[in-house]
């Protein structure tokens, strides 16, 4: 793997808005004048299956693949699949998570369990953990789909860029498309940034 | 999407491979484009039709795509068709002799192969079309690429009057990258020549282009031979050197920056000699290619030595997790720990939406005895697993009908008394479907058939087809009679329903009358993906905790939005142990199909309160 290359592995389920969420962080690279590639493994994604999306920037990136045990941050937006994904995650990587926990209909019929702690699971192997609910603190904003932008926030204080540079991508976004709720991402991107900055103090003080 | 057309010439966009060659190919002037949806390449000609000054297509199979394509080169305007890698198995009578006419218009066959089966059933290697039809092949590593060797693709196949393969994989249609744009040259149509001997191809006919193809393939290994898109990189570290092509490439060069690389962007036919001249400045040779040994083979039969599949799968992609570990071991170095995950987490196989009109078809046949069902290829496949498990077989677009009728015929003393049903969807139907239907009437089958029409392409994200009267715009089309055509194939009159899939009863009976007559039935369901505009959603339900007595009937239908919250196991006064499951109905995702309401006895399933809607994420 060249140096200089970010590794951001984006995971969740279909229809949550897995691969919108990690366009807006490419666009952000892209403003910033690195080259970038996306890739996802999303087989038929639209029917409730897994999706792992990957970014990689930099000067110039190569394959678009992470390699598992490189990644430097994990985004997931909903439990089981953090803990599904954290091995891609370099040593000491962090994981930012939804605690939210997607049920399927495999576990529904009972031919399989939902993991019972999937934060503490992923601690116990070693990579720090800040884990909050993209869904409640969406909701108090009085709108579910802001979910995603809540997520981008909790990245923002992560990034080998300013977090100004990944909300101006997510305004760009709106201002095209829907104008009339820049101002309520804008508010669902900081409540994201101060979750995960309060769950890493959690952590810390656990 | 949208994106993609207005762009300005030079800017840089963030485009997948699809919208890439889409670019390309409105810019190099095509005229005509048409396709049959399938991924990965479906956004393909999505975003071609976004054109104007493009004519565009879905058709009914890839093989009329691929003659409508030929008819519009052979009128001399450029023309493009696309399709995944077993779409070309469809449309390959058509290709195989097309190689003998060639083309006057340019024209490219872009054919996504789905290295690692993302959603297909089976792994083909598209690049041998290029052997076995003799022409010649382009394979880009990324979205720059596809951009750039379309539009040289175009240039090459006027050139050598020849249509040109660019094969794709997943990993470049749906990876997005940075691609600098140009503007759009118009080419205008040379108008079609009468030339019998050349485009009628009778025996004689065709004895005499045999002769011609040879030559040109002379022309073409001379052309690979200096063609600039055949790379060499001649790296510093000579102990291995490779010949890649595709994104397997970038995958070399991620994982051994310092390797001399021969990178095949005309990979067939294959630059023998520019080959062997890379393979002597180096100490040993792999060459690194998805999915089958074709380069490989070629290059042993000239007596250069090479590794390959002795040391990487035959399968699937060759990520840098999977290259490093073998060349590793042939370079003598410690084999890097390849890592996995590090928890088993329960696996989430797609499932079929909530209130498909699907889920109604199959919870009806997972009640049924003594049937074998032969299934197709769509959303409806997703009947073979939980918790229907109703379709025993599946093998490719429209086989379902010859398959049940081969079942029929063939069947066992022991399975006398088994019936047989076939499942399928419209746009299968009428993509190979047909054909198969009459065969049943003309030989006096026995099957039951299922069509399951929801109006539109489910499975690759809800096209239009001809089954519902719209065109790849969503403009007015005539639309097909379902039970009109399968009369007209044979099928009795009597023997033909059409059945709103979401009726229960009135499905369950007319199923269990048409088993039983020994004769060829066609029963049509008629409700609509609810993907698609033409589905309504309707009031939302939910379950009153104190009536629901846990039977578990409402799970059986198979409703993503129906979620089992506590298990209980109980003892029958039979003795019997049985497991009951008590129920909540995720309100915010039901649209109020009434699936589920209906076997429910006990009447614990009822209209929602909408102003609170229930989200059963839990915490
Ligand atoms: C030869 C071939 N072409 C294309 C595909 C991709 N593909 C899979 S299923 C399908 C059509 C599904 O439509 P339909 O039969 O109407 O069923 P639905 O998914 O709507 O239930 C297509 C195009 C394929 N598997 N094989
Ligand atoms: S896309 Fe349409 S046909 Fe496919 S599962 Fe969903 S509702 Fe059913
Ligand atoms: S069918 Fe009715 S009673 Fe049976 S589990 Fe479902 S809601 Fe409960
Ligand atoms: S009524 Fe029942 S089956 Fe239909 S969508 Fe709602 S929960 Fe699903």
């Amino acid at each position: 793997m060249e140096k200089n290359v970010t590794n951001i592995l984006v995971v969740g389920i279909g229809g949550q808005g897995v691969m919108t969420a990690t366009e807006i962080l490419a666009e952000a690279a892209i403003a910033l004048g690195q080259d970038v590639k996306k890739t996802e493994v999303a087989g038929m994604a639209q029917r409730g299956g897994v999706v792992s999306s990957h970014l990689r920037f930099g000067p110039k990136v190569l394959s678009p693949q992470i390699m598992a045990g490189t990644a430097d941050l994990l985004l997931a937006f909903e439990s089981a699949e953090a803990l599904r994904w954290c091995h891609y995650l370099k040593p000491g990587g962090l994981v930012l998570m939804n605690t939210a926990k997607l049920v399927p209909p495999v576990v529904n019929i009972g031919l399989y369990d939902y993991p019972d702690d999937p934060v503490a699971e992923i601690r116990a192997r070693g990579y720090p953990v800040r884990a909050f609910d993209a869904m409640e603190i969406a909701m108090n904003l009085g709108e579910v789909k802001l979910g995603n932008t809540v997520m981008l926030g909790a990245l923002g204080d992560h990034l080998p860029f300013p977090a100004e540079v990944l909300l101006d991508a997510i305004v760009k976004r709106f201002s095209a498309k829907k104008p009339a709720l820049v101002e309520l991402n804008r508010k669902a991107f900081e409540a994201g940034r101060a979750a995960a900055k309060a769950a890493g103090q959690e952590a810390v003080a656990a | 999407m949208a994106a993609v057309m207005p762009a300005p010439a030079q800017s840089r966009l963030l485009l997948s491979g699809n919208e890439a060659v889409a670019r390309a190919v409105w810019e190099s002037g095509v005229r005509v484009a048409a396709a049959y949806p399938g991924t990965p390449s479906t956004e393909m000609l999505e975003v071609i039709s976004t054109y104007p000054d493009i004519y565009s297509e879905w058709s009914v199979n890839e093989k009329v795509s691929l003659e409508v394509s030929i008819g519009a080169a052979f009128a001399g305007s450029r023309a493009f068709c696309c399709m995944k890698h077993v779409g070309m198995n469809v449309a390959s009578d058509a290709l195989m002799t097309l190689t003998l006419t060639g083309v006057v218009g340019g024209l490219v066959i872009a054919i996504a192969d789905d290295v690692g089966l993302s959603s297909s059933q089976n792994e083909q290697d598209s690049r041998y079309w290029g052997r076995f039809a003799h022409l010649p092949v382009f394979e880009p590593a990324d979205s720059q690429e596809a951009y750039d060797m379309t539009k040289a693709a175009y240039d090459f196949s006027e050139k050598h009057q020849v249509p040109v393969i660019l094969r794709m994989t997943t990993r470049i249609n749906h990876v997005k990258a940075l691609v600098t744009v140009g503007e759009r040259v118009p080419h205008a149509a040379t108008g079609f020549k009468k030339d019998t001997a050349r485009w009628v191809m009778t025996p004689a006919g065709a004895g005499k282009r045999i002769p011609l193809m040879f030559e040109r393939d002379k022309a073409l290994r001379a052309e690979a031979e200096i063609s600039p898109l055949n790379v060499i990189d001649t790296g510093r570290d000579k102990r291995v050197g490779f010949v890649s092509s595709g994104p397997a490439w970038m995958h070399v060069r991620e994982s051994y920056p310092d390797a001399p690389t021969l990178k095949l962007g005309l990979s067939c036919p294959v630059p023998i000699e520019k080959i062997r001249a890379f393979a002597a400045t180096v100490d040993k040779l792999v060459v690194v290619e998805e999915v089958e040994p074709l380069v490989e083979t070629e290059l042993k039969a000239a007596g250069i030595a090479c590794y390959g599949k002795d040391i990487l799968p035959r399968q699937g992609e060759l990520a840098p997790n999977v290259l490093k570990p073998a060349v590793a071991g042939l370079l003598g170095e410690p084999v890097p720990e390849n890592l996995t995950p590090v928890a088993k987490v329960f696996p989430r196989p797609p499932t079929m939406c909530v209130a498909c009109p699907h889920l109604g078809v199959y919870y009806t046949l997972a009640q049924l005895k003594n049937i074998t069902i032969s299934g197709d290829i769509g959303c409806y496949t997703l009947g073979a697993g939980h918790p229907w498990n109703a379709l025993d077989t599946t093998i490719s677009m429209g086989a379902s009908m010859g398959i049940a009728l081969g079942l029929d015929k063939g069947r066992s003393e022991a399975d006398a008394n088994n019936r047989i049903l076939a499942v399928i969807g419209d746009s299968t139907f009428l993509h190979m479907g047909m054909q198969g239907l009459l065969d049943i009437v003309y030989n006096k089958g026995n099957v039951t058939v299922l069509l399951l029409d929801n109006r539109a392409v489910g499975m690759t994200g809800g096209q239009d087809n001809p089954g519902n009267g719209r065109d790849i715009h969503g403009d007015p089309a005539p639309r097909v009679d379902f039970a009109k055509l399968v009369e007209s194939l044979g099928v009795k009159k009597e023997r033909i329903h059409v059945v709103d899939p979401y009726q229960l009863p009135v499905l369950f009976k007319t199923i269990r009358e048409e088993i039983k007559i020994p004769e060829v039935s066609v029963i049509i369901t008629d409700q609509p993906c609810v993907l698609i505009d033409d589905y309504k959603k309707q009031k939302p339900y939910e379950v009153i905790d104190d009536k629901c007595t846990g039977c578990g009937n409402c799970v059986d239908v198979g409703c993503p939005a129906i979620h089992v919250m506590r298990r209980e196991k109980v003892i029958k006064p039979s003795g019997k142990e049985v497991e009951l499951q008590f129920v909540q109905i995720e309100t915010s995702a039901c649209t109020g199909c009434t699936l589920c309401v209906q076997p429910c006895a006990p009447g614990a399933i009822v209209h929602a309160d909408t102003t609170k809607p229930i989200r059963l994420i839990r915490h």
